[in-house]
């Protein structure tokens, strides 16, 4: 991916503006591809006005899984991860160095969380700065040393300060809603499937049945394009502000070295998560799609940025 | 015709100063609420001094005017920060920060009081709180920068002054570094 450019200054307050838009589109997509999609099946089983009479329900669907993830996406996102929130005295260096660098980006302390795996990662959510996470696993906290965790933390502060986390939330249970509905109609296609082919259905019946299989299968796959590409191009502009932030860039790219030596994968992670995590937790790489199915650019080509700046 | 003319053109500067004059408005609150979160830190800072100096007195008892130092310039950062204008304020807290240097060079002499728990939680604590100071200063001074320059640019600077807005002061002025834009290569 050479098309993620960063401009040379941006401030949280333009990154926030941006995501705002950003926000707006992104459930305009998803509501259009469920319309797509239940309209070709409502077609399908009921021809000649079942696919107008599905539309509401698409429209209540999306709607139901925009509200659900601006109230509750980060609480659902850190009950699977099952995170644990840290008490007033615990880790003391860890939420001295949360407290510090959200001062340096003007927001609130958010929640910290504690996620006991030893793989190296971290994440933020949340609806906006002043309800907002950050999980860290045990794995960082015993890996890392100071600078470096400073590097990570300032990175996951930046998605927090510049709106990323409403973003990546809405995508996050959008994708899982999407999937979960395709994965529905999938199987009542094969439910009814015997009764539908003893009727006499004509071309234009056979078109759309093509049709509404074929999204069946592809809109999981265009949801999960939409969530990969949102989250690549989030992840260069988090590395540059969080490096801004600590004016320290050596500190996060020996972290993300760290965390790329590992080989371990993070057993609470899933693919809808993924790309929340500051590097993949899942450690696979499907090399015949190139690169198109990636939750994060190159780790190699993230610390390549990093070493670039001054 | 004319007065149509006239009219949109009146309604378009109306609506160019009403903007101006409202972003103006969000950078100052900006600059501002930056200004809480320092000050915020700050007062940490002098409520955990008295009770260094205390728990150190306890050890090195001839260091009496080391103490000195450190509560008069204490004194004089809680005096600038009822009053003073940053510049002020930033100059009084250099020097308390320059004594409880000292403070912490004369702590050193006396390995029993490294061992005191509570020495070793206070210390942790000035320093973390340095920390904090030093990161909300940054936004601070960036918050300041971001207004300064909207302030002093054309058409801004024509008219800010009629509006009642004038530049505000950084914070810490020996660190000059910090008012450049910083520069993100890639």
């Amino acid at each position: 991916m050479t098309t993620d450019s960063t401009p040379a200054r941006v401030s949280i307050y333009e990154a926030a503006a941006a995501n705002r838009w950003r926000t707006l589109l992104l459930i305009a997509a998803f509501t259009a591809l469920i319309a797509v999609l239940a309209y070709f099946v409502g077609e399908y089983f009921a021809p000649g006005g079942g696919g107008i009479a599905a539309l509401p329900f698409a429209f209540a669907i999306s709607t139901g899984g925009a509200l659900v993830s601006y109230f509750a996406g980060d609480k659902l996102i850190l009950a699977q991860s099952q995170a644990r929130e840290l008490g007033p005295s615990e880790e003391p260096q860890l939420r001295n160095i949360v407290e510090a660098l959200a001062l340096g980006l003007g927001i609130p302390t958010p929640k910290i969380y504690v996620i006991e795996d030893s793989a190296p990662n971290a994440f933020a959510t949340g609806r906006d700065p002043r309800h907002a996470s950050i999980a860290v696993t045990r794995g960082l906290l015993d890996k890392l040393d100071r600078t470096e965790l400073e590097g990570v933390i300032a990175h996951e502060l930046s998605h927090v300060g510049n709106r990323d986390i409403r973003v990546m939330v809405l995508v996050t249970v959008l994708v899982g809603t999407v999937a979960l509905l395709a994965d529905w109609m999938w199987r009542s296609f094969f439910w009814t499937q015997g009764g539908r082919r003893d009727r006499d259905r004509g071309g234009a019946g056979a078109i759309i049945a093509v049709i509404a299989i074929a999204l069946a299968v592809l809109t999981p796959i265009i949801a999960t394009l939409i969530q990969l590409a949102v989250s690549r191009q989030r992840e260069y502009l988090a590395d540059a502000s969080g490096a801004l932030l600590t004016r320290y860039p050596p500190g996060l790219a020996s972290a993300l070295r760290k965390i790329a030596a590992d080989k371990e994968p993070l057993e609470v992670a899933n693919k809808a998560t993924a790309s929340l995590y500051i590097a993949n937790p899942l450690k696979d790489a499907p090399a015949f799609f190139d690169h198109l199915f990636d939750t994060h650019p190159p780790i190699e080509e993230r610390i390549k940025r990093l070493e670039a700046m001054d | 015709m004319e007065i149509v003319v006239v009219l949109v053109i009146l309604g378009a500067l109306a609506l160019f100063f009403v903007a101006t004059y409202n972003r103006l408005v969000t950078l100052r609150q900006r600059v501002k609420e930056a200004w809480a979160d320092i000050d915020v830190q700050l007062k940490r800072r002098h409520d955990l001094i008295p009770n260094l100096v205390e728990t150190v007195k306890g050890y090195a008892t001839h260091e009496s005017t080391v103490f000195q130092k450190v509560t008069e310039a204490r004194a004089a950062a809680v005096a600038a920060g009822a009053s003073a204008t940053p510049e002020q304020r930033a100059q009084a807290e250099n020097m308390l920060t320059g004594a409880l240097r000292s403070v912490f060079a004369v702590a050193e002499n006396y390995p029993q009081l490294q061992a005191v728990q509570e020495f070793k939680d206070l210390s942790e604590n000035l320093t973390a709180t340095e920390d904090k100071i030093s990161f909300a200063r940054r936004f601070y001074n960036g918050n300041v920068r971001d207004y300064n320059t909207s302030l002093q640019t054309f058409p801004t600077n024509v008219f800010a002054g009629m509006f009642g807005f004038g530049p505000e002061q950084y914070f810490e002025l020996a660190d000059a570094a910090e008012r450049e834009t910083p520069q993100v290569k890639f």
